[in-house]
C-alpha cells in the first residue's frame, strides 16, 4: 500500500536547501542557512557535505582490503586432544552444515558473506550513482542506503561468535579453541564499511533522486 | 533564541533522510508522521513516550549490571565444566596481537550499551519526573544518537545461538540467569527504540528547558 504511493509524482518536495535553510540532522529543528552549530542541541549544521564522497570512498577501500585477508586466513583454530585445525568463515560455514544445522548455516553465510559483499556493491554503486547519475532508474535506490545502513551492523555476529567460543571452550587437554587473525580482519572490515554507510550523506541521493523523476517525467 | 524567523521556523520538521521540509504543528495521539518523499517516521505523537523510555532504559540498565558479571553459558563435557560471562568473553581475545579486538568487543557488547542507557537517562530521566533538565542534556542526547549503531548488544544475542549450535555435539550447555536478562535487554532495547522520535524528544527536552527558572 506504501509501495503504490511512491510512484514518481511523490519523489519531489520542498528541501530545507530550496527553501534556503539547512536542517539539523541530529534534532530535525530547521535554522537559516548560513547557522553553522545547531543552537537547539549543539550538533553542527550543514546543508550537503562536500567532502561526504571522499571519506565514504576511503573507508570503503579500506574495509575492502580487510575483508581479503578475513577470508583467506583461519578464523578459528581448534585443538582437539593434540590436533589443531583451522576453519576460515566459509569453512565454518560449511562445517555447520555438515552439522545438519541449515538454518544456522543459513544465517552465519547471511552475515558474513553477504551482508558484506552486498555492502560493498551497494556503497559503491550508491556512490557512483550520486556523482553521474544518468539511465539509472530512482525505483531501484529509493531505500538501497537506508537498509545498507540498518544491516551492516549484522556483520559482527561471526566475531561474536568466535568471542564466546573461545570463552566458553578452555578444556586445556580436551579441547581449545583460539581466535585466528581473519577474526581481527574481518571486525575491521566490518567497522571500516560501516564508517563507510554513516559518511554517507543520504540528502544527495535523494537530491538525485529528485532530478532523476523530474527528467523521466518531462 | 536568535535567527531570522524563529517563530515561524519552529513549526517545521527537517527530515534527517532526505531533507524534505513538513509543517507540524499538534500531532494526534498515536499517530506516526512519516516524511512525505522518503517515509521516514519523523514524529510520533505520545505523550507519555517520554515516561516510558526512561522506564524502559531504566530497567535494562538494572539488567545489564546481571548480565555483566553472572555467568551467562556453562559448558559441560564429562567431568570438565567452564562457564562464561559476558565480562569473560570480552576478555577472551585479551592475548597477544588479539588485545584490540578485545577493546572493541567490549565496547560494541557493554561499554556503549550501557553507556547509551545512561545518557538516554541523564536527558530524558529528570523530564519525566518533571523536573528541570540537568546541565548538558542536550549533548547527551546527542551522543545516545551517535551511539545507536554501534551498539551491538542484540547481534552477540544472535552469536550466543550461534555458537550453542555448533557446541552440541561437543559437550552439554545450559544457559545461566544473564542469559535470560540479556534476552530481556535485547526486548525492552527494540521496544524503547519504537518509542524514539527525534522531534517529540527534542521539543519535549526544549519546553522543559524553557519553563524551568535558570
Amino acid at each position: 500500500m506504501d509501495g503504490a504511493r511512491h510512484g514518481s509524482e511523490k519523489l519531489a518536495a520542498l528541501t530545507a536547501l530550496d527553501a534556503g535553510l539547512v536542517g539539523c540532522r541530529h534534532c530535525t529543528r530547521v535554522w537559516p542557512a548560513d547557522t553553522e552549530v545547531c543552537p537547539r542541541c549543539g550538533g553542527g549544521l550543514q546543508s550537503r557535505d562536500p567532502t561526504s564522497l571522499q571519506r565514504v570512498w576511503a573507508w570503503w577501500l579500506v574495509g575492502l582490503l580487510f575483508y581479503i585477508p578475513a577470508n583467506l586466513y583461519p578464523m578459528l583454530i581448534t585443538r582437539t586432544v593434540g590436533l589443531a585445525s583451522d576453519a576460515t568463515i566459509v569453512g565454518g560455514v560449511i562445517e555447520l552444515m555438515h552439522h545438519g544445522a541449515y538454518a544456522v548455516a543459513g544465517i552465519v553465510f547471511f552475515a558474513s558473506v553477504m551482508i558484506p559483499v552486498g555492502k560493498f556493491i551497494a556503497i559503491g554503486y550508491l556512490a557512483v550513482m550520486v556523482r553521474r547519475s544518468r539511465g539509472y532508474r530512482p525505483r531501484h535506490m529509493l531505500h538501497l542506503f537506508e537498509i545498507v545502513e540498518f544491516i551492516g551492523r549484522w556483520s559482527m555476529i561471526d566475531v561474536f561468535v568466535v568471542a564466546i567460543l573461545v570463552a566458553l571452550v578452555q578444556f586445556n587437554l580436551i579441547a581449545t579453541i583460539n581466535p585466528g587473525i581473519a577474526a581481527v580482519c574481518f571486525a575491521l572490515s566490518v567497522v571500516f564499511t560501516m564508517l563507510s554507510a554513516l559518511s554517507f550523506d543520504s540528502r544527495r541521493i535523494w537530491d538525485e533522486i529528485e532530478i532523476i523523476s523530474d527528467e523521466s517525467a518531462s | 533564541m536568535d535567527g531570522a524567523d524563529p517563530a515561524a521556523l519552529e513549526d517545521l520538521i527537517c527530515c534527517p533522510v532526505c531533507d524534505a521540509l513538513h509543517v507540524v504543528d499538534e500531532i494526534p495521539d498515536g499517530i506516526r508522521l512519516r516524511c512525505v518523499r522518503c517515509r521516514t517516521v519523523i514524529a510520533v505523537g505520545r505523550p507519555e513516550a517520554i515516561l516510558r523510555i526512561v522506564t524502559l532504559a531504566a530497567t535494562s540498565l538494572v539488567l545489564m549490571t546481571i548480565v555483566i558479571f553472572y555467568p551467562f553459558l556453562q559448558l559441560r563435557n564429562g567431568v570438565f565444566t567452564s562457564r562464561a560471562s559476558v565480562f569473560e568473553t570480552v576478555m577472551s581475545f585479551s592475548e597477544g596481537i588479539m588485545a584490540p579486538l578485545s577493546i572493541a568487543v567490549a565496547f560494541f557488547v557493554i561499554i556503549l550499551p550501557v553507556g547509551r542507557l545512561a545518557a538516554i537517562l541523564w536527558a530524558l530521566g529528570p523530564l519525566a519526573i518533571e523536573r528541570a533538565p540537568l546541565p548538558c542534556a542536550a549533548l547527551m542526547l546527542r551522543l545516545s544518537e551517535t551511539v545507536k549503531p554501534w551498539a551491538m548488544a542484540e547481534i552477540f544475542m544472535v552469536g550466543v545461538a550461534v555458537a550453542l549450535v555448533k557446541l552440541a555435539d561437543l559437550a552439554t550447555l545450559s544457559m545461566g540467569p544473564a542469559f535470560w536478562s540479556f534476552a530481556a535487554i535485547v526486548f525492552i532495547t527494540a521496544l524503547q527504540d519504537t518509542q524514539m522520535s527525534k522531534h517529540s524528544i527534542w521539543t519535549a527536552l526544549d519546553t522543559a528547558a524553557k519553563n524551568s527558572p535558570r
